[in-house]
């Protein structure tokens, strides 16, 4: 893959910030756009626009189909069984408040369990915490060890007979660890839990297959993966969306509406009331197609290597603290710096027009293990380079310098 | 923009080494200040005398330089100050951060008005001005007795 012609596709970085180029290394935060995906939002909206199934005329007709066909381009990039079992919603955070809602409402009663790691972001813990109040479930969570990783056992060691569900992330946003989550499926189910994988940081990183994976719902945020805010994709196994119940309610998802009474929609319908993100949806295919045609392993296979030379030369630095040394590890540098406090960082550092992110990047039950308030993070894409890491390091020691002068 | 306007000498001494760092144990006031989002966390303990003044300012928290050295100069300047200077020197000092281009008050020494204006730096920087007012408003917070915690994430 020759990057710099792959950057020269995000016309963000034709921009300055302070007069530096853009090293932008906050993309597990989110990550930049390419053109293609920016220029199909216009030209929906200029050529193409109207609303999705529901009218008759020629536009409408375009776009549901434009729209039917994102769902399909999503369904053979995590090679599920079917398209009906691909849901978009408002973001990979409502997607899991969908299943934590629905399932919530359908199966747990008090006393039920669930299981969640020290290493989730807010999102999949959040949504879960409602249920202790509405349904009395308990929530555990697996620990995290020293090298910021959760291990196949650490998962076993909280299996309970009264656990019903394990929502799990598949790529921590804060130590990058990638968990053994096909292992930790096949552990779940044998003892009849189904799971949930977050994966915010797996999606936009890692070749994904529902089909060999087997796990029972899996959330995606499409800003994550070049694509448009607003959007982001619930993959549920097609027998999930048949048993549980509708999460919202509104047109679209309906079957026949009466006074006495009311029937809902097939799938997906059921699961998306209301006008969706429309150009987004037909935005994000662009982004499916931009990242097919790189070619994921490809994308993989350089972020890898780009995380190895980002360790290696933050470990040669003897002021930085890198936090999460896990077996395997993608896409993200969170560290501390000695007698430097991470916004300090992060405000020097943008001053060189490098983009990082500093605090507790929505993980405080994790930094609260970690005894730490705030992380500085840098995490990749597919646009950086080993000179935006070098330009890290050179940053990094200017604030040094700042501070010890 | 110019990183040396922000980490002016003085607030990084006074970010490494804050005065009056810690607690004591006759104060009669105290609030908590918390900005959630970035974590920094700021417990002003006071001890208000008979005549309103304030005999002793500690704080305890951690946090960035900026909210740190905040800290800090405030505590300094706020001893043996009385209620009606300290409310005049927080209202100087948040206009100050926001609009004004100096401090207005005479109540404090030339040096300490330069000791105080080395936090307007943060003007440049929108997003840290929370930092340097948060220890402020926290101190508003205990004078008044009001109830919860400070968050200047949410208010300037």
């Amino acid at each position: 893959m020759n990057i710099k012609d792959i950057k020269k596709e995000f016309p963000i970085f034709d921009n300055k910030v302070h007069n530096n180029d853009l090293v932008y290394l906050d993309s597990a935060n989110s990550s930049q756009k390419p053109k293609v995906v920016v220029d199909r939002i216009y030209d929906f909206y200029t050529k193409e626009f109207s609303n999705v199934g529901r009218s008759v005329h020629y536009l409408a007709v375009a776009a549901t189909n434009l729209y039917e066909n994102t769902r399909v381009l999503v369904q053979k990039y995590i090679n599920a069984k079917d398209p009906n079992e691909i849901v978009f919603t408002k973001g990979a955070t409502e997607a899991i408040n969908l299943v934590a809602n629905t399932f919530g409402q359908k199966y747990l009663k008090e006393g039920d369990e669930i299981l969640i790691t020290e290493l989730e972001h807010h999102s999949n813990y959040v949504p879960w915490y409602y249920l202790r109040k509405s349904k009395g479930v308990k929530i555990n969570f697996a620990d995290v060890d020293e090298n910021g990783d959760i291990s196949i056992e650490s998962i076993e060691k909280k299996i309970t007979t009264k656990t019903k569900i394990l929502a799990i992330t598949h790529l921590s946003n804060v130590t990058g660890a990638i968990l053994p989550i096909k292992e930790i499926i096949q552990l779940a189910h044998s003892k009849n839990i189904p799971v949930l994988v977050d994966g915010c940081q797996g999606a936009p990183h890692l070749k994904l297959d529902m089909q060999d994976l087997d796990c029972d719902f899996y959330a995606i945020s499409c800003h994550k993966m070049y694509g448009p805010t607003g959007l982001g994709v619930l993959y549920a196994k097609k027998k999930w969306l048949e048993e549980l119940p509708p999460y919202q309610g509104g047109g679209g998802m309906i079957g026949e509406v009466k006074k006495e009474g009311i029937t809902f929609g097939d799938l997906p319908n059921k699961y998306e009331a209301g006008t969706m993100a429309t150009a987004q949806v037909i935005a994000f295919g662009e982004s499916i197609n931009f990242i097919n045609k790189l070619g994921i392993e490809k994308i993989e296979e350089h972020e890898r290597e780009l995380t190895k030379y980002g360790e290696e030369i933050l470990k040669k630095n003897n002021s930085v603290k890198l936090i999460g040394s896990p077996k395997n590890k993608g896409s993200v540098l969170s560290f501390t710096l000695d007698g430097v406090h991470p916004h300090d960082i992060a405000t020097i550092l943008d001053e060189d027009g490098v983009a990082i992110r500093a605090g507790h990047h929505c993980c405080q039950i994790l930094h609260e293990k970690l005894g730490l308030a705030a992380t500085a993070r840098a995490s990749l894409g597919v646009y950086n380079t080993k000179d935006d890491l070098d330009q890290l390091n050179s940053s990094i020691n200017k604030c040094i310098k700042i501070f010890n002068s | 923009m110019d990183l040396k306007d922000l980490y002016q000498e003085i607030i990084l001494d006074h970010g490494k080494n804050p005065r009056n760092l810690g607690k004591f144990e006759n104060f009669n006031k105290d609030a908590k200040g918390h900005n959630p989002l970035c974590g920094d966390k700021v417990h002003v303990y006071l001890k208000v005398d008979e005549n309103k003044k304030i005999s002793d300012i500690k704080f305890e928290g951690h946090g960035c330089a900026i909210s740190m050295a905040s800290a800090s100069i405030m505590t300094e300047l706020m001893k043996d100050k009385d209620e009606k200077d300290v409310n005049e020197l927080i209202e100087d000092f948040l206009k100050m951060i926001k609009d004004n281009p100096d401090l207005k008050s005479n109540l404090i020494s030339e040096d300490d008005k330069t000791k105080l204006m080395s936090l307007s730096g943060v003007k440049k920087y929108p997003m840290r001005v929370k930092c340097a007012t948060l220890p402020w408003h926290t101190l508003i917070s205990a004078m008044t007795n009001k109830p919860g915690e400070v968050n200047t994430e949410k208010e300037d």
